[in-house]
């Protein structure tokens, strides 16, 4: 019972932020981040952290896919995992809000918190963890239900939202992922009529209406024509004021305009990880300015 | 011959230096020609099966072969109670067949084991499915006859008790014919009483009349009756009015039941609910394996999505999952239902050869099925018979047809793309 | 479009919906809990049957070897079946063995070689207008009730088997095999073509690629690829001819023997536990017990091809994924 209250509490914070962020202007929203990307860790305190990993190791089976990963994610902040395929930036990703546990064999040591909950503790309610973690997938999958069931999903698995509420909340969270103009005339049409970029808008919608905290994105852009990208990079470039970003990419073009911080990923370990302008433009570790100029991966 | 051609063909491949262009082309041919006539053969067989059944059951078709009980003359005899006993055996058998199906697939499918333990046994489970579903169905009705027509023998009594182990629903009379031949119905309190002591005042029942004065032979609608018990020294009553309620003390009486459309007993007896749940047996591995298939071909993502939304698994089931897999399992659930429609053998164990003239009244009713009577009219040495067990096989196919027709209407139409 | 003036009120809605109370976990918790155990209850169910299968036929078989008048030598060792004949009740299981032997025999040289070339030819060769053809035929052949194969082996067959040969008997294993061909053959067939079309096609590709023709490919790559799961396809089949039931009772007579001849009448296991249960044994006679006896024989036997089958299926499914 009690991680229930104190997430709730937690959600209920986030949102005062979340209202209040969501009528100030871009340029305000953008002036609060270099303050941030300029101090060092030591200068934040643990309340802006949103996700703590101390040395994680993850294992599939025999198959050690973490080493040690030590990364603490930045409140309100966009945070890209980049690196070459198999990596292990995806595993880490899934264990945030612990769709690992689909995997029979898979099982992870060392510290994931979020706030004071420990992520990784047998006890932990996933259902609860995964209402205040959202995660889009690489591959758009809108339910086969109409748009406006496939938004208002979530919320009615968790909320006690009457009709009137529950449609405040669908165009609430389709204006969020920059979709309402689009879909507001045909909300009760089926959603894998879309096309493929406004499947994953609607997915991000989706995940944006139970009112989570940390959104996660596993590529969410790789199945995308490039004008469906820019939609989606535009769309997170807004909620990054609201919402803690988590981005798997494989583009590294992606990762530098979108992100605030990048963390660079090979065989199960983290490189490096630091503000985003300082990893594309001036690395310290000779791997990752190979991977970032394109010479390998 | 397909073999030998066959045979050619090996031969001519053994031969060891490089084969010309026209032998390799000339095997080709042949080989491909075997094929065709191999592909033929089996419509073949389909028209002269169809051919066979319409030739001799046409002729037998009639209003009268599907209104009319059995009776011993072929060109009176029917298939109603047979119709009705299906009806009754495969409606019971799906409603019991299908959760207990749905359910078991979901539990495969949707909740995977957690531990190496639950892991054993979902393979010990899925294992003894796909080996079920090779047991020939003969044996499921050794195993309804011993499981649920006599329950194990646990409720035997005493080979002369007219009652079972348990009954609902009965109420049992003594049925005397007065002095005036009238039916006088004594209900009986003590079902294993084998005395029947009559005395005037007892609660007594007979037959209503309809405005004709016609004796109506319907159990459900008795009227109360005095009696007037009188023994040998007393005067024998002349006024018929009388004789129609007079019995004699020492009169004998035959023991019969009224049984209530609710009607149960343990242990089930030879009835239709024996015969559904052995039914159900049959067809419970094919329904399990169709369902975990349409449940395994929605996509992976769908689950994830609903997943990462904070769904249980339950959840995830009832709301993407098993939505999402609706036609797939129906379509599934139909095919098995044709099935059960079709088999014979284990309803053959259950219910036996027996004379039924009237649809079943309740679950422990005797009842026949339509491929039970086609099998009982076709092991009757008369030619007559065989054509209107052809004629009953018409119906037969008929109604399995119009099963097949809605699975595929269904995976036509209701298939919608998933992803 | 998105402008704070027309979204401050949804916004504002929007919050307090978000930061209104949620369905308690627990009553979610419980319900999981709750159908989770009905679905396993279920899923035990299908155990349940196989326990009360082999325990319900353990027990009534050693019911009838416990009678005097049975003994297991002369269960296993004696051709003769005669346990109506009151006086000298024999009961030698070869006598339905054989004859169930010999109905599969004939059944499988049909079912097999057609079953298997039909495969070969939907997977391989047919053209896209033929397979939509053949497929609807084997479905419905499969989808045909059993005693309307029986119809047709006894109003049909044997006619013309006679027709053929004289020494036809009216009842007779060939009629009734044929007929159990027919109903198998569908099932090897769509078994066979399984295992064919699970052979990659990067194997098929290499033999067209050597320049082989498509008998080359089909007869020499293809199938030595795909055995296994041909074999468990027969296995299945086996199976299936040995279980069935009604066709047998119909057409092949009820007279057990140790016979080769397949123009004479013959009794099989599954013939004769349709004998018992339509005729009016009584209920705990000995040779009431028999049935299950042969029952037990019959499933012993059939789960054990079964068994193998799948074991064989599951084993080239394994090699190719």
């Amino acid at each position: 019972m009690v991680p229930r209250i104190n997430s709730m509490n937690t959600v209920t914070k986030a949102n005062t932020v979340t209202s209040k962020n969501t009528v100030t202007t871009e340029k305000e929203a953008f002036a609060g981040s270099p303050t941030i990307q300029t101090a060092t860790p030591t200068e934040i305190s643990q309340e802006q952290f949103a996700l703590e990993i101390l040395n994680l190791d993850s294992w599939y089976g025999d198959f050690q896919a973490l080493h040690g990963v030590t990364i603490k994610i930045p409140r309100n902040q966009v945070t890209a995992f980049i690196g070459p395929s198999g990596c292990g930036k995806s595993t880490l990703l899934r264990w945030c809000n612990r769709m690992n546990d689909t995997i029979a064999i898979a099982r992870a040591s060392g510290t994931l918190r979020m706030g004071d909950t420990d992520l990784l503790s047998k006890s932990i309610d996933v259902v609860d963890l995964r209402r205040r973690v959202g995660i889009v997938f690489q591959k758009a999958n809108p339910f086969p239900k109409s748009i406006f069931d496939n938004v208002a999903f979530g919320p009615r698995l968790h909320m006690k939202a009457n009709r009137s509420e529950l449609a405040d909340l669908v165009e609430w969270s389709l204006r969020k992922a920059a979709l309402w103009d689009e879909v507001k005339d045909r909300l009760n049409k089926p959603a894998l009529g879309l096309s493929g970029g406004q499947q994953q808008r609607l997915c991000i919608a989706r995940a944006i209406a139970v009112g989570p905290e940390v959104l996660l994105m596993d590529e969410p852009c790789s199945a995308l024509d490039p004008a469906s990208t820019l939609a989606i990079e535009d769309l997170m470039d807004e909620l990054r004021t609201q919402y803690t970003i988590v981005i798997v990419t494989h583009n590294m073009q992606q990762a530098s305009r979108c992100s605030d911080k990048t963390a660079f990923f090979f065989e199960g370990k983290v490189v490096e990880y630091g503000p985003t302008d300082r990893i594309f433009t001036n690395p310290e570790n000779k791997q990752t300015e190979d991977y970032v100029s394109g010479r390998f991966g | 011959m397909p073999e030998s051609s066959s045979q050619s063909n090996s031969d001519q491949r053994s031969t060891p230096e490089l084969r010309g262009r026209a032998g390799r082309m000339l095997t080709e041919k042949w080989f491909s020609y075997l094929c065709v006539a191999t592909a033929t053969s089996s419509v073949a067989v389909l028209c002269w099966l169809l051919y066979s059944i319409l030739s001799h059951g046409l002729p037998a078709l009639s209003w009268t072969l599907l209104s009319n009980p059995p009776e011993p003359d072929p060109e009176q005899a029917g298939v109603r109670p047979a119709f009705f006993g299906t009806v009754w055996v495969c409606a019971m058998c799906g409603l019991m067949t299908l959760p207990i199906g749905i359910a078991t697939a979901i539990l495969l499918e949707e909740f995977p084991p957690k531990s190496k333990l639950g892991g054993w046994v979902y393979g010990l489970i899925q294992l003894n499915i796909s080996n079920l579903a090779g047991v020939p169905s003969v044996v499921y009705g050794i195993l309804g006859l011993t499981a649920f027509v006599s329950m194990f023998g646990l409720f035997e009594r005493d080979q002369d008790s007219q009652s079972s182990g348990f009954e609902l629903g009965v109420t049992y009379y003594n049925q005397f014919f007065s002095e005036g031949d009238r039916a006088i119905l004594i209900p009986v309190e003590n079902v294993d009483d084998k005395l029947s002591v009559v005395s005037e005042g007892m609660e007594a029942y007979t037959f209503a009349r309809d405005a004709d004065g016609a004796t109506i032979v319907d159990y459900s609608k008795l009227v109360p009756t005095e009696i007037n018990v009188i023994t040998y020294d007393d005067p024998y009553p002349e006024d018929p009015a009388v004789l129609e309620n007079t019995l004699f003390a020492d009169a004998e009486a035959g023991r019969v039941s009224q049984k209530s459309w609710y009607y149960f007993q343990v242990p089930f007896g030879r009835g239709v609910l024996a015969g559904a749940m052995t039914l159900m047996l049959v067809i419970l591995p094919v329904i399990i394996i169709s369902s975990q298939e349409a449940l395994r071909a929605v996509p992976s993502s769908l689950r994830a999505g609903a997943l990462g939304l904070g769904a249980t698994p339950w959840q995830v089931v009832r709301t993407v999952t098993l939505p999402a897999a609706i036609p797939g399992i129906m379509t599934g659930a139909i095919l098995a239902m044709s099935r059960a429609i079709g088999e014979t053998a284990p309803i053959l164990i259950i219910a036996g050869i027996v004379y039924i003239r009237n649809a079943p009244q309740h679950l422990m009713d005797d009842f026949t099925v339509m491929p039970l009577q086609i099998y009982n009219w076709t092991s009757r040495p008369q030619e007559a018979f065989h054509d209107i067990a052809a004629g009953g096989i018409i119906i037969l196919l008929a109604i399995l047809l119009s099963f097949n027709a809605i699975a595929v209407l269904i995976r036509q139409k209701m298939q919608k793309p998933l992803s | 479009m998105n402008t704070p003036e027309s979204t401050a009120d949804l916004n504002d809605r929007v919050r307090s919906i978000l930061a209104a109370d949620r369905r308690s976990l627990r009553g979610v918790r419980i319900r999981e809990i709750g159908v989770y155990a009905v679905l396993v209850l279920c899923g035990v169910f299908s155990l349940l049957i196989t326990i009360a299968i082999v325990g319900v036929l353990l027990t009534e078989t050693l019911n009838f070897f416990r009678s005097d008048e049975v003994t297991l030598s002369n269960f296993l060792g004696s051709g003769q079946w005669t346990p109506l004949l009151g006086s000298t009740k024999s009961f030698g299981i070869w006598a339905l063995i054989s004859g169930t032997m010999l109905v599969t025999v004939i059944a499988m040289a049909i079912a097999l070689p057609l079953g298997l070339i039909t495969a070969v030819y939907l997977s391989e060769y047919a053209p896209r207008k033929v397979r939509a053809v053949l497929k609807p035929v084997l479905e419905v052949l499969a989808g045909v009730p059993t005693v309307v194969y029986g119809f047709f082996a006894l109003v049909t067959i044997t006619p013309f088997l006679q027709w053929l040969h004289g020494g036809f008997n009216v009842f007779n294993a060939t009629s009734g095999g044929i007929a159990v061909g027919i109903l198998c053959l569908p099932t090897v067939c769509s078994l066979a073509e399984d295992a064919l079309q699970a052979v990659p096609s990067s194997l098929r590709d290499g033999a067209y690629g050597l320049g082989g023709t498509r008998f080359d490919a089909t007869v020499k790559v293809i199938l030595p690829a795909a055995l296994s799961g041909i074999i468990s396809a027969f296995l299945l089949a086996i199976a299936r001819a040995i279980g069935e039931t009604m066709i047998v009772a119909i057409a092949c007579g009820s007279r057990p023997q140790v016979t080769g001849d397949p123009r004479d009448e013959i009794q099989t296991m599954t013939g004769f536990m349709v004998q018992m249960a339509g005729g009016d044994v009584s209920n705990f006679g000995i040779e009431y017990y028999s049935m299950y006896a042969v029952a037990f024989t019959l499933f012993m036997i059939t789960l054990s091809l079964t068994m193998i089958g799948n074991v064989v299926r599951r084993r080239y499914r394994e090699a190719y994924e």
